[in-house]
């Protein structure tokens, strides 16, 4: 049985077509990463998922449940971490665990072990108001929060945007650790780099899924040659082999630029020699395997 | 561009501010070059955000020495406030006026007269290819035209610093990479840009970086020399060898 089985679903608002015929399935204990910018439909899919949205159209099972039809049992096996900061400020962060454990008719000693890893990094702080933490703090307490009733799947909307790098791979490590011990998460997030972490990635965009792959076959996917480029000016580089006609794509990635053909990409030489000719020094070209966000990029350009 | 022999625009010496008994800013010193890139980064609580306020004109240090664009930070504030423009990802435009609306208050409020107004908005709609939408409210334009009209309101009035928080939190990846062409553009004619981010591949397009932990700056030089320095592969890398030794 699939933790999470979504069959054609699509809701409108009065501007906006928010989901666009949205299919895909969980398994038991995968990590399903959904990346995309705001504005792509990843809360609102994950609003449905949880019960609180109902969709126009399709349907959507959460371990079997209907989302419309059984959405009280659905809530109870459910973790969910919305993307805003969404616990009690004027509570501390122990009011707060106890708070959710009590809703769920748990209590904080019976599921601390689940919980152990995460919460310890903030029990020193827990006569703090949970407004008075820092981002990283504040993250730790929501996840703590979602899993305190030990849900069968936990749904996280964006947990790391806003948050240091430092802070993202830790999470990302708990992840890793909660999926070990069985639990289906599927997470939200805007950063490219993290999609390589998950189990499967669906790509998402104005509403509908552009691909859905593990990702490593995502980047083989890729349909064309890429090249990495660097030189010693990344301004003028991007403006001139933007000048270039056959060039397809020119996107900065850090100091280098990944430029893309129409066709038949041109040798390193002729690139090489035109970059010289342009003036620009310590120039060093290499031919690449593509990252996810060089496949995100080439299919959001694609004429849908 | 960086260029070491340009004249200081940001001076910052010793600067402390504590909120009690903790210290969010531990004698903070660096200075900002005219016209280049400066990448403030640092882990989340850090202090970044509380330096940037006093950089603002919004909040008193409680000692330090300290200069924006060539005034003093205690005695000259409204003089920063004229001289410099500010842009967060929270912190934009206001959805339910037009796009021309934004640009004309945001242009009033820094003084600038009607017909002036008139011009810049047009040359800016021109630029972002947003003639038709002049009368559209922000609520109704995607989220990538309005991280890029943000940031061209934020240097309407052709400041000499602009500051931008984590202007690119959350937005696709090539307006992300549209918004930096417009980076690059605004340093090219003069403008210094001292901005922050999570994203580390964008910590390499600055021309200097800075890395804060715990209310102190641990390192500051271009992307190329932190990365030797610390060996590592990426900003990312040094990054992580930096900032991870903290508790947060």
């Amino acid at each position: 049985m699939f933790s999470i089985l979504v069959d054609h679903i699509e809701k409108h608002f009065t501007r906006v077509k928010a989901l666009n015929d949205i299919s895909f399935t969980v398994d038991k204990g995968e990590l399903f990463g959904f990346i995309g910018p705001d504005g792509a439909g990843k809360t609102t899919l994950f609003r449905i998922l949880t019960t609180l949205l109902i969709p126009d159209h399709g349907k959507a099972l959460v371990n079997g449940l209907d989302v419309v039809k059984d959405f009280r049992k659905i809530r109870q096996d459910i973790g969910y971490m919305p993307g805003k900061f969404s616990l009690y400020s004027d509570l501390t962060v122990e009011e707060n665990l106890n708070f959710y454990a009590t809703v769920f008719g748990t209590t904080v000693a019976e599921n601390y072990d689940l919980i152990r890893d995460i919460y310890s990094q903030i029990e020193p702080f827990k006569k703090r108001m949970a407004g008075k933490l820092s981002g990283g703090m504040k993250q730790k307490l929501a996840l703590s929060c979602a899993l305190i009733h030990k849900p069968s799947v936990l749904i996280l909307d964006e947990p790391t945007t806003g948050v240091d790098a430092v802070s993202r791979l830790e999470f990302w490590e708990m992840l890793k650790r909660l999926k070990n011990s069985g639990i289906s998460i599927v997470v939200a997030t805007p950063y490219m780099d993290e999609a390589s972490l998950c189990d499967r990635v669906a790509l998402i965009q104005n509403g509908k899924i552009m691909a859905i792959s593990p990702p490593s076959e995502v980047i083989k996917t890729y349909p064309r040659q890429l090249f990495s480029i660097k030189s010693d000016d990344i301004f003028s580089l991007l403006n001139d082999l933007r000048q270039i006609p056959q060039m397809h794509t020119v996107f900065a990635f850090g100091q280098s630029a990944h430029i893309s053909f129409k066709q038949e990409p041109l040798t390193e030489n002729f690139l090489y020699e035109y970059l010289c000719k342009k003036g620009h020094s310590n120039i060093k070209i290499s031919h690449i395997q593509a990252t996810i966000e060089d496949c995100f990029m080439d299919l959001m350009i694609k004429p849908q | 561009m960086y260029s070491p022999e340009a004249e200081n625009i940001i001076v910052v010496k010793d600067l402390v501010k504590k909120f009690g008994s903790f210290v969010a800013n531990d004698r903070l010193s660096f200075e900002v070059k005219k016209g280049e890139i400066f990448g403030f980064l640092g882990a989340n609580g850090a202090g970044k955000t509380t330096a940037i306020k006093i950089l603002c004109g919004l909040s008193y240090p409680n000692s330090g020495e300290l200069t924006v664009g060539g005034f003093d930070i205690y005695k000259e504030r409204e003089k920063i406030k004229k001289n410099i423009g500010y842009m967060s990802q929270r912190f934009s435009l206001y959805d339910d006026l037009t796009v021309f609306e934004n640009i004309r208050f945001y242009a009033g409020i820094y003084g600038l007269r009607r017909r002036v107004i008139e011009e810049r908005a047009s040359a800016l709609m021109e630029k972002l290819a947003m003639k038709e939408s002049r009368n559209m409210l922000i609520r109704d334009i995607p989220l990538g035209w309005k991280q890029k009209l943000a940031f061209s309101v934020a240097i309407i009035h052709h400041p000499k610093i602009v500051f931008l928080d984590e202007p690119t939190g959350g937005v696709d990846p090539i307006t992300r990479r549209q918004f930096w062409d417009m980076i690059f553009e605004a340093s090219r004619n003069g403008i210094t840009v001292f901005v922050t981010t999570h994203y580390m591949d964008e910590a390499e397009y600055c021309d200097r970086v800075s890395i804060m932990v715990d209310g102190k700056i641990s390192a500051l030089n271009t992307p190329e020399n932190l990365k030797k320095q610390y060996d590592a592969e990426s900003m990312n890398d040094v990054f992580l060898k930096l900032a991870r030794t903290k508790v947060n």
